[in-house]
């Protein structure tokens, strides 16, 4: 009981550390300034006549939103003897397994290439693709776990090695409720031979009381079941607590203007990795132009380096020429400490479809990075993080799948190799849009990317019976390598709660 | 509250195993730590960082009352889960705090104090506890409010009749300084970890400016 209270007030405090900081706290000041002109404010009871004026006007809901949206990125309170590495990752042998001494070295050979002042993109390899982030995930092994010969009970029969926790089929059947059979769900239950009075209408009414009210937690419980394509820009923005205040403006105004100002080597990998992505795609190719100044931007923002007190990455130093290893002259390169690798862009294209202004759609992006798509490509044992992701999709198929798993891996195709590349990009490039949206809307809502391995596991359950037929990789793969006619939501549901175990 | 050390001798990790160690196939599972202390005292709080290990129980040997003859062992821990499914890593590196209302008995006067470790699962190859470390309440630190100039204030001096031309008044030069430091003081107590939000270059991101790490 006693550790439970001072955990509490330790994230008290430390919530109200952090918003002192922002914006809404000194608003909160001068609104309660201006407050005490008003009539009903007496003197007598100041503090609960100025509680109820916020309630009323609205600013209560506000700073509400703000300590939700602290909260869901708050890691766990640590313990006082635990060093700061230990709250980043706790297994000592993944934060040895991190990878920035690679990427920089890499960063640092390309380095050499250049000198012209134009960029010559020929000279540009990508920096890794997501097939050798699949290699060293391969290779991330415990030194205390027993990885003998002989078969035992818990050899791994898929790529991942490790031993992480993942959920079983029941915990995910409850952490996953709201997409069961009995509850409606956008994404199915709005087809056009289904009429729109048994749901949709009312979701739609639903969602604009949730967005008069202005409740980012109500609003996150209500997306679990899809959002109306009208109303998903502005639940999004609830949800993520961006709003689009005249400071927020000048800020991007500022990233831009160092854009047309300076240069990094960094601009050269984006220009590489927009055009060899996303404009070769189909449905984002008109958003091009959008791309190029959101990413831009989003590496010249020091402010992203904040996440890496819960990422297990750190970001990448390089130091001034002549003064190696002394701190006062490191820069982190690129600014924001994210070094982008092939596919980088797809993050960004699906929030195009939403966002028209460029200053509104850079910090839905950065704020979705933040939370969530940074697990995608670095090495921790967090539920969410990609290692975790990949033994998730391999124990679903394997417990649901055995016939298919044991066959596929006796043709040298592990189905992680072929699923991997839609988990890391969260799907992006692979689904049709409309799709993709309503599978971001869950994430949104659950906080978490396990729903990610659920799709793919799923996706493979809906094509296993052509999977039985093939002989090698290239056959699988091939099988595998068109999903844009699937439908997400009704997948999800067959695999969770209609497949007979 | 400070916490202060307690001194202690902590022996090496036991196996307890049927047969000898060296040619019986399978691993142990049971682990045993003896600590002694020094001095019989009472302590709050004990730390460590976990390595694998899944349930820990905790005996303690105290000192007896007078008219008792042999001291005994008394479980003041049982089976404490550490890691909630031993197979899996949750739990397996962390950092753990027990504090004494965890406890089933007083640790007021400890002599001696057992640690046993238990790792059903025979996946992993080692198991133990690291940076152990026992903790008691030290003295309450006063708070310091005043600096020590302004709690002993110089005894009245007669002021010096050097300058002729018009002095400032003194009470108000001392309102004003007493309105400085307030404020601060409030800067001070109000520290935050915003950023201020400049990105500033000045050539520092320049290409031949930078080098290899």
């Amino acid at each position: 009981m006693l550790q439970e209270e001072e955990d509490l007030s330790l994230t008290i405090a430390h919530i109200v550390q952090k918003l002192k900081g922002s914006r809404l706290y000194s608003q909160l000041e001068r609104q309660a300034w201006v407050s005490l002109q008003k009539p009903e404010i007496k003197l007598e009871s100041l503090k609960e006549d100025i509680k109820e004026f916020f309630k009323i006007s609205g600013w209560e809901k506000k700073l509400q939103n703000a300590v939700y949206s602290e909260l869901t990125v708050f890691p766990l309170p640590r313990h006082p003897a635990a060093p700061p590495e230990h709250l980043k990752e706790p297994l000592v042998y993944m934060r040895k397994a991190q990878r920035p001494v690679v990427e920089q070295k890499e960063l640092l050979n390309k380095w050499n290439e250049m000198g012209t002042d134009e960029p010559d993109l020929s000279l540009f390899r990508p920096v890794y693709a997501p097939k050798d982030f699949l290699e060293v995930l391969i290779n991330l092994r415990n030194p205390n776990y027993e990885n003998g010969d002989h078969l035992n009970l818990k050899t791994h029969l898929g790529l991942i090695q490790v031993p992480l926790k993942v959920k079983y089929i029941s915990e995910l059947k409850e952490f996953f409720i709201e997409l069961s059979l009995n509850t409606g769900q956008l994404g199915i239950d709005d087809a056009t031979q289904v009429p729109p009075e048994l749901f949709e209408n009312e979701h739609v009414r639903l969602g604009q009381k949730v967005l008069a009210e202005q409740d980012s937690a109500a609003a996150q419980q209500y997306i679990r079941q899809g959002s109306p394509t009208a109303l998903r820009a502005e639940l999004w923005a609830l949800i993520l607590n961006v709003s689009n205040q005249p400071e927020d403006l000048l800020y991007y105004e500022q990233l831009k203007s160092n854009v047309i100002q300076h240069d990094l080597l960094v601009d050269s990998l984006i220009y590489k990795d927009v055009k060899l992505t996303a404009s070769n795609d189909d449905y984002y190719f008109v958003f091009e132009d959008y791309l190029y100044q959101v990413l831009l931007c989003f590496s010249r923002d020091t402010s992203v380096l904040g996440h890496f007190a819960y990422n297990s990455a750190s970001p990448p130093k390089s130091y001034i020429r002549g003064k190696l290893g002394m701190e006062d002259y490191a820069v982190f390169y690129p600014p924001n400490g994210v070094i982008p690798f092939h596919g980088f862009s797809m993050y960004v294209a699906p929030l195009c479809f939403l966002y028209h202004e460029p200053s509104k759609l850079y910090q839905i992006f950065r704020e979705m990075y933040v939370r969530f798509f940074f697990r995608l490509h670095s090495i921790s044992s967090h539920p969410s993080g990609i290692v975790s992701l990949c033994l998730l999709f391999e124990t679903l198929l394997q417990t649901h799948l055995p016939q298919l798993f044991y066959h596929l891996r006796e043709i040298g195709a592990q189905p992680l190799r072929i699923s991997f590349k839609w988990m890391v990009r969260a799907f992006s490039g692979y689904l049709a849009t409309d799709q993709l949206l309503l599978l971001w809307d869950r994430i949104l809502g659950y906080n978490s990317l396990e729903i990610l391995a659920v799709l793919a596991a799923a996706v493979f359950a809906f094509r296993a019976v052509n999977l039985m037929e093939v002989t090698s990789l290239a056959a699988a793969e091939a099988v595998l390598a068109d999903l844009s006619t699937l439908k997400v939501m009704p997948l999800l549901q067959i695999f969770l709660f209609a497949t007979i175990t | 509250m400070s916490r202060v050390p307690v001194p202690c001798h902590i022996k090496g990790a036991v196996a307890l195993q049927v047969g000898d160690v060296r040619t019986v196939q399978g691993r142990p599972g049971v682990l045993v730590i003896d600590v002694t202390f020094p001095t019989a005292g009472p302590f709050e709080e004990i730390t460590f960082k976990n390595y694998y290990t899944a349930f820990l129980s905790i005996r303690v040997r105290q000192v007896g009352s007078p008219n008792q003859s042999s001291t005994k062992w008394i479980t003041c821990l049982r089976d404490y889960c550490l890691m909630p499914n031993p197979h899996n890593e949750e739990g397996a590196q962390d950092y753990v705090s027990l504090y004494k209302h965890q406890m089933l008995c007083d640790m007021d006067k400890v002599l001696e104090l057992r640690l046993i470790l238990r790792q059903p699962s025979p996946l992993w190859l080692n198991f133990t506890l690291e940076e152990l470390q026992f903790f008691q309440h030290g003295p309450q630190s006063s708070s310091s409010a005043f600096t020590k100039w302004l709690s002993h204030p110089a005894p009245y001096e007669q002021p010096a009749l050097l300058l002729q031309q018009a002095l400032p008044d003194p009470d108000k030069v001392s309102s004003e300084v007493q309105q400085m430091w307030m404020l601060t003081e409030m800067i001070r107590a109000s520290r935050t970890t915003a950023r201020i939000g400049r990105f500033d270059v000045d050539g520092c991101y320049d290409l031949n400016l930078l080098s290899y790490t």
